[in-house]
């Protein structure tokens, strides 16, 4: 039962250049998320309504790598306003996928995607959408990460683990039972 | 010395005392005695080269490390394994290797049974602290029945080793140097146009990584199965 007079803790999480299977990994914990939900409040995330990353965040989860100049200033918001940050999965840690573009020069890629494989309208966009960085870059290359948690995606054990860890004041150690890839 | 003629030495490994013929190597006498030391070049059956480092350990009065796969032992020898110092260099060299070409470990044909990706785990290497490199790599796809996809290779010159010194073809080679070596066959020739590669698949069946592969592999699919080597090996000897 929740004791109301315990404060629980604000976990944000964000989807930066990723494909959201972290996010479903995250979901995939199943009724262990009703267990977190007594300790826990999301603040922010991709499953809440909230717009603006929040300040005073004890934990963010960050999926995705940093491929443009929006994923730049959201990420140095969150690190700015969180205590602990989790590159969650291997986008984050490595770049993986995402940074496969970055062995072709960015002007090229966009050619590729925006005129070649285009029939109508062929433009390169440069409003709205945000710009793209020259290079895919993982979190750590950005700021300081306290936690890292690779796999593709990183098991829902593994997640709740971290957590529950965390949750308990203690900072766990997945170095030798997480890989890339898995 | 021995009334056998072989010579025995006694050496320290870890704070243990082995026995070991002078022809050993301080990994041999460290496995012997259920030492474990980090390998990813080295394959039992194939010439030991020392091209990975992950084996260096450090050896007492010596201020260089040395790898223990291609280092002798030698009468009072006192070996560490474990250091912070040898940990940390370990994890770097991984690292290096990581950043150095493009090692996409959820798309590759290997995830899940790869040399380079487990001993990551094992050393604790969760993410690499230098940026990555990014390099254009080729993939060759010319074979009929194999892939050399040199996004993926360590250089560690098993393809080069088993091709010489089992298969006896010597389609494989290296070309360049540092990061930008390649593995080669023939003269730099697609491998699918070799005259001389005999298409026995032992180059794909050693490599470590997703950087030889047979062809038809989705993520993950590619196991290899390296039984054949000390088989070969053994029957060599017997018919010596």
């Amino acid at each position: 039962m929740t004791n109301a007079n315990v404060a629980k803790a604000r976990v944000a999480t964000v989807w930066l250049d990723g494909c959201s299977g972290c996010h479903m990994s995250l979901l995939d914990m199943d009724e262990r998320l009703i267990l977190l939900e007594e300790k826990i409040e999301l603040v922010y995330s991709p499953l809440v309504d909230a717009k603006q990353f929040p300040e005073n965040v004890d934990v963010a989860l960050v999926e995705g790598s940093v491929s443009s100049e929006d994923d730049l200033h959201k990420i140095r918001l969150i690190r700015a306003n969180s205590k602990v940050l989790i590159a969650l999965g291997d986008c984050s840690v490595t770049g993986n996928i995402p940074s496969m573009r970055t062995v072709f020069p960015l002007a090229k890629v966009l050619e590729r995607v925006y005129e070649e494989n285009t029939t109508i309208n062929k433009q390169v966009p440069t409003k709205i959408v945000p710009k793209l960085l020259e290079r895919v870059m993982p979190l750590h290359e950005v700021v300081n990460v306290d936690l890292y948690l690779p796999g593709c995606p990183p098991s829902a054990q593994d997640i709740f683990f971290a957590i529950s860890e965390l949750l308990e004041g203690r900072m766990p150690d997945l170095s030798t039972t997480m890989r890339f890839g898995a | 010395m021995s009334t056998t003629g072989v010579d025995i030495h006694t050496l320290m490994i870890e704070n243990h005392e082995c026995g070991a013929r002078a022809d050993q190597t301080i990994l041999e006498v460290a496995e012997e005695n259920g030492i474990f030391i980090p390998t990813l070049c080295r394959l039992p059956g194939l010439s030991n080269i020392g091209a990975c480092r992950m084996c260096l350990v450090e050896v007492k009065g010596s201020n260089k490390l040395l790898p223990a796969c291609v280092t002798k032992v030698q009468e009072g020898m006192e070996v560490t394994v474990n250091s912070e110092r040898l940990a940390e260099y370990r994890k770097l060299t991984l690292e290096m290797l990581f950043s150095e070409r493009n090692h996409i470990c959820s798309v590759c044909v290997t995830n899940g049974h790869c040399d380079l990706q487990s001993l990551a785990q094992k050393l604790g290497v969760n993410h690499i602290t230098m940026p990555y490199i990014h390099p254009l790599m080729p993939v060759d796809a010319s074979h009929p029945r194999f892939i050399a996809d040199h996004n993926r290779c360590i250089l560690c010159t098993r393809c080069v080793r088993v091709c010489i010194e089992v298969e006896g073809a010597h389609t494989w080679d290296i070309m360049g140097r540092g990061t930008k070596a390649l593995v080669i066959t023939d003269l730099c020739s697609p491998w699918g146009a070799s005259e001389s590669c005999t298409g026995c698949g032992k180059c794909v069946q050693v490599c470590p990584t997703g950087a030889l592969s047979e062809k038809g592999q989705a993520a993950g699919e590619m196991h290899k199965r390296r039984a054949f080597l000390p088989y070969l090996s053994m029957m060599r000897e017997v018919a010596r």
